[in-house]
């Protein structure tokens, strides 16, 4: 009996749960298939989400990377640094005591290294290696051609102090092979400035004015020989065990106040170039003035150098008086290309009754592979002394860093 | 004379701070700065700087000013060893001013110049390059690029926030 009305009671539940589902609107099959359609796009969001997460960790990653690398660099006190220039010469000479030119050189191999003690005060060295091999009877050298201590005595004066390159003439002290035209320097300050032209000694360097700037500098001086007929090149010391009997004085007046526009003129005396070694040699003195204007595309350098030196030995070799010049136009097409021509002369031997001037014609092009990384080609006219000629080409490639 | 010109000290600066980060952003907003925004280097911003300044930028966030149209950015770039401080202001795309706010370098500094810095004036971008040569210093030429470089990024970045 009991059991009867249980059956019962299931009955009517069951019947009473199946009209409830009923009441709530079961969903389709078509509906059910939508919602699958929603889930399946939210999961897909959420994916793309997700790896648009991982990506910008990964790009927080490579900053974070490069930021914490930049401020180590930043915080380096040494720093390093270098230039280098490989150069072939094609050159045919003719006349009397004129060859051909035809080599292929690794000119210069450079590096520097530099330290900051504090922000006023910094050490600089330039170590270069010339001709690519060194040694007894090998073509090349080893050379410290800079390395000083630096003082900022204020904001507008420094001290420099140890063996630096001499304040005077364009390429002395900007020498890098991006920055000049020419696979070689030119003739003028190679022979006449002489450059590159390092001595020892004391410099005061001091901004006068917005653009004006000063240097005055004691140093150690050139000696010139009888044997290098007092050629100015000739006469540098290179600070190796340098004869300091005569100690010379440099200084030089540079106005850059107007953008693309350099003007400068330097002095320099020794009260006697041969450092009381020789008899009939005496005091030099030598100026020199530049001027250098860049506007947009064009550029033009112009230099111009000459040495007075007393005494009889010195005149009779013609080189009491030893003086150059060069103009050279250029133009950059662009970031890449750029062409010049040039034209110099100078003479070491100017006092002498003799034809004795060398003079060059030069055209070329330079193609910067990099803003600082250069490959150069010329084409160059020399007329040497009695009716001697040498052309042909040169082409090179520089770099620094 | 060596004397002479030790002791003869005038207002010029070779080297240093030539005007604050704070002072820079208060001339540049009549002494009402806005409250300063941030520019996340990331993804193809980062890249574009990168292109812009030839390597990374050394940091993950760059601050910058903006107000009444007018953006202004302080941004430091190595000349040749040491970092140099700009402060750009830009304004409808194109460069309002620029000054060099700190320089640190013993060369080059003649670029802080007013002579020099107002070649930028109205100085804009064409394509990743400055639409305008801006004629050297002799003896400058990092100094230079390096501000050619923080021109470039300071423009590009001002597009980025419209």
């Amino acid at each position: 009996m009991n059991i009867k009305k249980s059956l019962k009671g299931l009955v009517a539940l069951a019947i009473a749960g199946s009209l409830s589902s009923a009441a709530v609107a079961a969903p389709t099959n078509a509906e059910i298939f939508d919602m699958m359609q929603e889930m399946k796009q939210e999961l897909k969001n959420l994916k793309a989400e997700n790896n648009e997460l991982k990506g910008t960790v990964q790009e927080v990653a490579v900053s974070t990377d490069e930021a914490i690398k930049a401020q180590i660099k930043l915080a380096n006190k040494s720093h390093w640094g270098g230039y280098g220039e490989l150069h072939y010469n094609n050159l045919e000479g003719q006349g009397p005591g004129v060859s051909d030119t035809k080599k292929i050189d690794f000119h210069r191999f450079v590096l520097y290294f530099g330290h900051e003690f504090r922000d006023d005060l910094r050490f600089f060295s330039e170590f270069e290696l010339e001709h690519s091999l060194a040694g007894d009877g090998k073509p090349g050298e080893v050379e410290l051609e800079q390395g000083y201590i630096q003082y900022d005595y204020n904001e507008t004066t420094q001290i420099t102090a140890g063996l630096f390159l001499m304040p005077l003439g364009i390429m002395n002290e900007t020498h890098e092979p991006d920055t000049f035209y020419g696979v070689e320097r030119n003739t003028v300050e190679k022979n006449i400035i002489p450059s590159t032209w390092w001595e020892g000694g004391l410099m005061v360097t001091k901004e006068l004015k917005p653009g004006l700037t000063a240097d005055i500098a004691l140093t150690s001086g050139l000696e010139g020989t009888d044997a290098k007929s007092y050629k100015i090149r000739d006469g540098r010391q290179k600070v190796a065990e340098a004869d300091a009997t005569s100690l010379a004085g440099i200084g030089r007046l540079k106005y850059t106040a107007i953008p693309g526009l350099e003007l400068a003129a330097s002095l320099y005396v020794q009260p006697d170039f041969c450092q009381e070694n020789v008899g009939g040699c005496g005091s030099a003195k030598m100026i020199e003035t530049h001027a250098v204007y860049k506007k947009d595309k064009f550029q033009v350098r112009a230099l111009y150098a000459r040495w007075d030196i007393q005494g009889n030995a010195v005149a009779a070799k013609g080189a009491d008086q030893q003086d150059g010049f060069y103009i050279e136009p250029a133009y950059r097409y662009n970031d890449k290309w750029g062409a010049f021509v040039r034209y110099e002369t100078y003479d070491n031997a100017a006092g002498s009754a003799t034809d004795t001037e060398v003079d060059a014609r030069s055209i070329g092009f330079n193609y910067w592979i990099d803003p600082t990384v250069v490959a150069k080609f010329d084409y160059v006219d020399q007329s040497k002394a009695n009716d001697g000629d040498q052309d042909g080409i040169n082409i090179g490639i520089g770099y620094s860093f | 004379m060596m004397s002479l010109l030790l002791v003869t000290v005038t207002s010029l600066f070779a080297r240093g701070v030539y005007q604050t980060d704070d002072d820079f952003i208060s001339e540049t907003f009549l002494n009402k700065p806005p409250e300063n925004s941030s520019i996340m280097l990331g993804g193809d911003v980062r890249k574009k700087v990168a292109l812009l300044l030839g390597h990374p930028y050394g940091g993950l966030i760059i601050k910058y000013w903006e107000k009444e149209g007018r953006t202004a950015w302080i941004l430091k770039e190595i000349g040749k060893t040491e970092p140099i401080t700009f402060g750009i202001v830009i304004k409808n795309s194109k460069i309002e001013k620029i000054k060099v706010l700190e320089f640190r370098e013993s060369r080059g500094w003649e670029v802080k110049y007013p002579a020099f810095t107002k070649q930028y004036n109205g100085v804009g971008l064409e394509g990743d390059k400055l639409d305008k040569n801006i004629d050297g210093v002799s003896g400058a030429t990092l100094s230079l690029w390096a501000m050619n470089g923080v021109s470039r990024v300071a423009l590009y970045l001002s597009t980025t926030i419209k």
